[in-house]
């Protein structure tokens, strides 16, 4: 064996190398970054992957420069595989490890994205983002725990987290009570 | 609830975060109306928001004030907001680990986790498994239990995950719930089946056959989840490896079936399961190729990626197999999103024709500064992998490797542009000019020091040699100039090698040397002053001994010499024999490209293969006194596989002695063996001394014996001899279920294969980066020639390989390469013979009918030319 020979190995062991281990965890982290790559929510499910709060904002850092110009969908950055999705100022990202199963990971970025869309009423934009933050923990709560897929419809998320974006003056709720004031004063108006 | 904020501060861009100027004791003092009563369930649940998010922004929380604001959190329970309770939960998981005695909230938890909300039951099991350590868990088994059987989907899924954290925590415990989660898997639910299936692994992922049998069932009854489908495929292809199955297996076909699901995802699954299983032909790999063709025209980006990267992969090994994609590649290279497109150039490149690399290569260089630096190293990679394909396209390929090499980029990029070009320049000779100019020119403004010391020692190797080697002077000179202390060290180096090699550069650069002399770092002026002196003497011998072929002992094994040697302080010189060799010399293995995902590890130097063995035979009393141990050969199979015993062995050389090791292991579960050794019988002079037993062998747990060895001594060169081996043992048979043997047992023996000693034991291989230098410097005082003619082989590679692995030597110079399309090869071979002998063989070969070979062996010692000449012949 001579140094010759190194470049040929190189080959085998970039980007991946050995199968996955058969496992139920699939998320690295996620995280949701505003058009400055700040950090609005982030978690990191593996332990081992940038333990420390200056590490995980480095990536972060890393990850929004290198995604933010082009809505590319898919990227690979620091051995990892990022699956991400932009909207209006607002940025969602699902990490996985380089061997992942892209498509994993695009399930659970569609389902936050489209739970979060329901939520807040198709306005996934900062402003309501941060005016619903609870609703937005719960929903990430539901989607993924401890680096599990816990649930990948986003239909099932929004009845599993049951909550009611409350700073839009024409909720659901109130389209009822409008109606049934308005019913009420018809009633009233006819009895009279 | 939450403050508008004025027009100006929504101008202003930062101030349409409510949550930007958040203070964390302000947040806490607002924290105490959690106590007032009535509880004002939305500022409550405003002010929780605020604290998860400052934990979530990375704010630290002391344990004191998170004790604090969690107990006041406690009392929120009494409130029946959902939306507020759901967030304690939250809470609780954020602050598990932050705040003290978390377990007050367990009763509140489990009343939530058994009532009636189903709402609340789900995320209330999530959150008390995760404050609950394992004497709590054998508390709330019982709930758990029901749970993971509960008919509510969220219930179950909830405490089947829940369980899978645990079970690295309590794996005793929640292996009792097996059954439950056994009867979850059939559940309708398509999310309680995955959670269920990955429960049940982690749970039996040691036992293979349980395994097994969980396969076989869950592919039968067929799940609906597609991500249980995912993890199916990937336990199956782990036992396939585990089991080496042949690709006929049940496994296989349910892998290969999941080709055909209605799941993307699930096909994706199976087609990169069965791109990475080893030993797969062409034709099992087609199907999964032409799933992956389609995918690589899907809208979505993700599997177009998903699908060309595992093509990638494909035509690494088998690019045959991908010439069929070519066409659906070539409309990825324009993909707008780049790590496609660069991986499809990738691909391409290795797929093929030659005509195409310049269109490629063009292609690429036109956004390679917009992809991201682990791209950049694939494309690198690509590029040397075309190089050794099609050496003739090398001057197109240096002319894009020195362009990347301007551009800005991480280390791993640099190292990989590095590491390429001097492959190049090692496999094209006529490229070498060029590549050293460009790595000259990198080094000027090279910000890494292991790179920059790296193309100093090329130079330094390769400058000498090239036919103006006065204009890389300045280039080395420079760097002891502006550089940091390592580079200086390894420029002067360097400049040592050019006033060795070419005597009309000796006097200026002695005065170069002279200024080095100077520097402000000691290891700068002691090389210096070292390579003065012996340049001074202008002597080849010298020159070759101390500039050209440095050290060849192993450092970890000098430093431990020299330590003892300073312990035990003697009349006597320190002797550089008693050293060990370094073993595998300089292979550069270091300069590798580790795994991208990997390379955030420090490298290690760890002790090399020959330096633990050397502490395990030392640790062995009747091995005491042998001496250093001079060589340890690679294992040698004693048995065919799969047979029941497996028996390996690896020969110890020592100066007058060797050691055999004998591997064994027991494959059949129903034996027990004891006292085992392995007795061989020589052929020659050897003398077997003693022998060393394994004490027992239980059913698959290695173990060593040990046979001690008297090499001839009157005559030094029979250094070959065949062994007969035979294993002698007693067996005591043992129930194969718990490994309980019978009292009694009886002698057994078993036939090995006989074990051969050659030359190749007796010699260590030695670099010696000047071969040239090497062989002045050892004369021809022993010098003997002979002519053979090599009738049984047909070309010049194969005489090149027969002859390293004979004689076990070093191929130095790269002469273990024979240029194509010639009738004549000379090569260079260096090696340390037992004893520390220098010796050095050339060996010139010429292709007629069969391959005529004239051996010239060069030593310290007289014998050990007769050695290598009477083996040879």
């Amino acid at each position: 064996m001579t140094a010759q020979s190194c470049p040929r190995q190189h080959c085998a062991t970039t980007m991946d190398s050995a199968a996955l281990e058969p496992s139920l965890y699939t998320v690295k982290a996620v995280f949701i970054l505003d058009n400055d790559g700040n950090r609005l929510l982030s978690k990191y499910y593996d332990p081992e992957l940038y333990p420390s709060m200056k590490e995980q904002k480095n990536f972060e850092k890393n990850v929004f420069n290198k995604t933010h110009k082009a809505d590319n969908e898919i990227a690979f950055l620091e051995g990892m595989t990022i699956v991400y999705k932009s909207s209006i100022d607002l940025f969602f990202y699902v990490v996985g490890s380089a061997q992942e199963n892209e498509l994993m990971l695009m399930a659970v970025l569609n389902c936050l994205f489209e739970s979060l869309s329901q939520m807040l009423r198709k306005n996934v934009e900062k402003r309501t983002l941060l005016d619903n933050m609870d609703g937005v923990f719960l929903v990430v709560d539901e989607i993924i725990d401890g680096g599990v897929i816990l649930e990948s419809d986003p239909q099932q998320v929004i009845e599993k987290v049951n909550y009611r974006a409350d700073d839009s003056p024409l909720s659901e709720q109130s389209v009822a009570q409008v109606l049934q004031s308005a019913k009420e004063q018809i009633k009233w108006s006819i009895l009279k | 609830m939450i403050k508008k904020f004025d027009k100006k501060d929504e101008e202003s861009g930062s101030g349409s975060n409510p949550f930007q100027h958040l203070e964390k004791s302000a947040v806490l003092q607002e924290a105490r109306i959690f106590n007032e009563t009535p509880i004002n369930p939305r500022r409550c649940l405003h002010i929780l928001t605020k604290i998860i998010y400052l934990l979530n922004q990375g704010e630290h929380f002391g344990t004191t004030e998170a004790t604090e604001a969690f107990f006041a959190m406690t009392r929120l329970f009494q409130s029946n907001d959902q939306t507020l309770r759901r967030m304690c939960y939250l809470t609780i998981k954020e602050m598990a680990n932050i705040s003290e005695d978390v377990i007050i909230v367990t009763s509140s938890l489990t009343k939530d986790m058994t009532g009636k909300e189903d709402v609340y039951r789900g995320p209330a099991i999530r959150a008390l498994c995760r404050i609950t350590d394992t004497t709590m868990l054998q508390a709330i088994e019982r709930y758990m239990k029901q749970a993971i059987v509960d008919k509510v989907p969220s219930v179950s899924s909830s405490a089947l995950v829940s369980s899978l954290h645990m079970v690295k925590m309590s794996f005793d415990v929640v292996k009792r719930w097996v059954n439950e989660a056994q009867e979850a898997a059939s559940s309708d639910n398509i999310m309680v089946q995955y959670h269920a299936l990955g429960l049940l692994y982690h749970l039996r992922k040691n036992d293979r056959l349980a395994v097994t049998k969980m396969l076989n069932k869950f592919t039968k009854s067929g799940l609906k989840s597609p991500f249980a489908y995912c993890m199916m495929i990937r336990i199956a292809s782990k036992l396939l490896e585990e089991t080496e199955g042949g690709h006929d297996s049940p496994l296989f076909d349910f892998i290969e079936s999941c080709l055909r699901n209605k799941h993307e995802m699930v096909v994706y699954e199976a087609a990169s399961a069965i791109v990475h299983m080893p030993n797969c032909t062409a034709r099992e790999l087609a199907p999964a190729v032409s799933v992956l063709q389609l995918f690589c025209s899907s809208p979505k980006a993700a599997l177009r990626y998903a699908a060309v990267r595992t093509l990638n992969k494909v035509a690494m090994k088998h690019p045959s197999a991908v010439t069929a994609c070519n066409l659906d590649l070539e409309n990825l290279i324009t993909d707008s999103n780049r790590s496609i497109a660069t991986l499809a150039i990738t691909t391409l490149l290795k797929t093929g024709s030659e005509s195409s690399v310049d269109r490629l290569m063009k292609q690429i260089s036109s956004f390679v500064s917009e992809i991201s630096d682990e791209f950049k190293v694939v494309v690198v990679q690509a590029i040397s992998a075309l190089c050794q394909k099609y050496p003739r396209k090398h001057s197109v390929m240096m002319n894009f490797l020195s362009n990347m090499l301007r551009d800005d980029g991480g280390f791993e990029y640099k190292r990989a542009i590095v590491d390429c070009i001097i492959s190049i320049i090692e496999e094209n000779p006529e490229s070498k000019e060029t590549g050293l100019a460009h790595l000259c020119e990198f080094i000027e403004d090279c910000e890494h020091t292991v790179l920059a010391t790296k193309i100093l020692h090329l130079l330094g190797k390769e400058g000498p040699r090239t036919p103006t080697p006065s204009k890389y002077i300045r280039f080395i000179f420079n760097r002891v100039v502006l550089e940091s202390e390592a580079v200086r060290a390894a420029a002067v180096s360097a400049l040592a090698k050019f006033g060795a090699q070419n005597d009309d550069l000796l006097p200026s650069v002695l005065v170069l040397m002279k200024r080095c002399m100077m520097d402000s770092d000691d290891e700068v002026r002691d090389r210096a002053t070292f390579y003065m002196n012996v340049l001074q003497q202008k002597q080849k011998a010298l020159n070759a001994a101390y500039i050209f072929n440095g050290l060849s002992v192993s450092v970890p094994g000098l430093e431990k010499s020299l330590h003892q040697y300073t312990l035990e302080p003697s009349e006597k010189p320190f002797d550089m024999k008693t050293v060990p060799l370094a073993t595998a010399p300089i292979t550069e293995q270091k300069t590798e490209i580790a795994p991208v995902a990997t390379s955030k590890l420090p490298e290690k130097v760890a002790p090399s293969r020959q330096d633990i063995y050397q502490e395990q035979l030392a640790a062995i009393p009747e091995f005491q006194g042998l001496g250093l141990l001079f060589k340890s050969s690679e294992p040698v199979q004693l048995t065919e596989a799969e047979t029941e015993y497996v028996v390996r062995c690896i020969k110890h050389t020592f100066a007058n002695r060797m050691i055999f090791q004998f591997d064994c292991t027991n494959t059949l579960n129903d034996q027990l063996l004891q006292r085992v050794l392995v007795q061989m019988e020589p052929s020659e002079a050897y003398e077997v001394l003693h022998y060393v037993p394994a004490p027992s062998l239980p059913y698959s747990q290695p173990g060593s014996c040990y046979s001690l060895v008297r090499l001839p001594e009157d005559d030094p060169t029979a250094v070959s001899c065949t062994f007969s081996c035979t294993m002698k043992y007693l067996v005591r048979d043992c129930d194969p279920n718990t490994g309980e043997p019978d009292d009694d047992g009886y002698d057994d023996e078993y036939v090995l294969e006989d074990l051969e000693v050659t030359v190749a034991d007796h010699i260590q291989k030695v670099l010696k980066p000047n071969f040239g230098a090497a062989w002045e410097e050892i004369g021809d005082e022993n010098e003997k020639e002979e002519t053979f003619a090599l009738a049984t082989v047909r070309t010049l590679d194969e005489a090149v390989n027969n002859i390293i692995s004979f004689l076990g030597m070093q191929p130095c110079e790269r002469s273990d390469k024979v240029p194509e399309n010639k009738n004549s090869h000379v090569l260079f071979l260096a090696g340390v013979f037992r004893g520390g002998h220098d010796v050095l063989v050339r060996s010139r070969l010429a292709l007629a009918d069969g391959v005529t070979m004239q051996v010239t062996v060069r030593s310290t010692d007289e014998n050990v030319v007769d050695v290598i000449l009477a083996s040879v012949g």
